[in-house]
């Protein structure tokens, strides 16, 4: 399982603050997101959708493994 | 730097004068510093008492808005008599009585493509505490301009980020969110409730890398993304590098519709009208010219009896589609994509354009 934290407003899309996926591994940063996307549409609508495995920005290309910590950070905006 | 202390001020810093970090010096430097901090809102509230109390020499205060009554539980410069009166100046008037050692240079302005550079140009670093994207996108750009740091911090509801970009060569905001995201990714600024104390935990956080930047203290919290969750006390900070193509864009080479304030911007009340002024109009001799700036799946799905879809995204590339003569009406789900329309649209000279207010919801 792989563990997504979600931040701003993919938590309020997915409606809770976390997701414990099944991941197999070699699995990209881009292909949880299609799914994730597949699962909840209105995510795909997030233009700016910052990735981090490990506290580690990732791109689409950057593999998973059993037991990273994953998590959706969106913008946010208000002062 | 050599600024001889009176024996008032050595008394007032003397804590900041002890640490051997900070001592005479550090706080010269302090004395020194121009800061500009942009909204006076919730975070630039925290962020301009500790800057003004730690004896920053010039604070520039950006914001061209007034007191509301709603502000006063999270903007606590103010009071009840403030309401009604520009922010500037009675952020100005407390500021005062806390430390009026201080230079305060008041902006009743809203920062725009405009105005930016000469604002910015002004200062040796700016603190981010504007409510909506398109100004933190423009004081992004702006800063890698100019060469400034931005001591950036933002919240949502519960939620807080915080990190100083263009730092010594460091990333930039677009490193780390390189497309402006959009109306429907930023709900309506003041629909959206936050948790009171919220903007005073990032702001402090925004005052102490500013300090840090100021007296080139510790390790910056640059290619850094701190974010605090209050409900699950969690915080984390998360690393991102520089990426050189992102880090380059600046005020000459962005896309000056990135700037376009949409969800938060004061439209004229006469660009906007209200479901049953639309309905009055729609029977009327001359009815609107009806467009639905949604996107084509929400048009499929449900539209307005002869409106025809103009998608937002679209818009800019089609406006030319857009009659210039007689009453044209946009409209979207809930006001705020159609109020973004109208900017863009006012923008490009058009002046019989309105936008439906509370949208598709309201209807």
């Amino acid at each position: 399982m792989i563990n997504v934290a979600l931040f701003g407003i993919a938590r309020e899309i997915v409606g809770q603050s976390s997701l414990a996926l099944p991941a197999g591994e070699g699995q990209s940063v881009g292909e949880l997101l299609a799914t994730l996307r597949t699962r909840y549409p209105e995510l795909g609508r997030l233009r700016s959708l910052a990735v981090a495995v490990n506290n580690e920005y990732a791109g689409a290309e950057v593999a998973l493994h059993e037991r990273d910590e994953i998590a959706l950070i969106p913008p946010v905006s208000g002062g | 730097m050599s600024h001889a202390f009176t024996a008032a001020e050595r008394q007032r810093y003397r804590r900041h004068l002890q640490l051997p970090e900070i001592g005479e010096a550090g706080q010269a430097r302090l004395q020194a510093a121009r800061v500009l901090v942009v909204g006076a809102g919730g975070l630039g509230c925290p962020i301009l008492q500790y800057l003004a109390a730690a004896g920053v020499g010039t604070l520039g205060l950006a914001d061209a808005d007034q007191v509301e009554l709603t502000n006063l539980p999270r903007q606590i410069l103010y009071g009840p008599d403030d309401v009604g009166h520009p922010k500037v100046e009675a952020a100005a008037r407390a500021l005062r009585r806390l430390n009026n050692l201080v230079h305060y240079t008041l902006h009743p302005v809203r920062v725009s493509s405009a105005n930016v550079r000469e604002l910015v140009a002004a200062y040796d670093v700016v603190v981010d505490g504007s409510d909506n994207f398109p100004t933190r996108y423009l004081l992004n750009d702006a800063c890698v301009s100019l060469g400034r740091p931005l001591v950036s911090g933002a919240i949502y509801k519960f939620e807080g980020q915080v990190s100083v970009f263009n730092y010594q060569g460091g990333p930039s905001y677009r490193c780390l969110f390189p497309e402006v995201p959009s109306a429907a990714e930023a709900p309506d600024c003041n629909a959206t409730g936050v948790l009171n104390v919220l903007p005073g935990l990032v702001g402090t956080v925004q005052a102490t890398e500013t300090l840090k930047v100021l007296l080139g203290l510790g390790d910056v919290l640059s290619g850094r993304l701190w974010l605090l969750d209050t409900l699950s006390f969690q915080t984390r900070t998360l690393r991102f590098q520089r990426d050189p193509a992102r880090a380059a864009i600046n005020l000459d080479t962005a896309n000056p519709a990135d700037y376009l304030d949409a969800s938060c911007a004061s439209v004229p009340a006469a660009s906007e009208l209200s479901v049953a002024e639309l309905r009055s109009l729609l029977v009327a001799h001359t009815p609107p010219v009806l467009l639905d700036v949604r996107g084509p799946l929400e048009y499929a799905r449900r539209h307005l009896p002869g409106a025809l879809p103009l998608p937002l995204p679209e818009l800019a590339a089609r406006a030319a589609e857009v009659p210039r003569q007689g009453p044209v009406v946009l409209y979207c789900q809930s006001g705020v994509r159609s109020r973004q329309a109208l900017a863009l649209l006012q923008a490009l000279g058009h002046t019989n354009v309105q936008a439906l207010r509370g949208g598709l919801d309201e209807w």
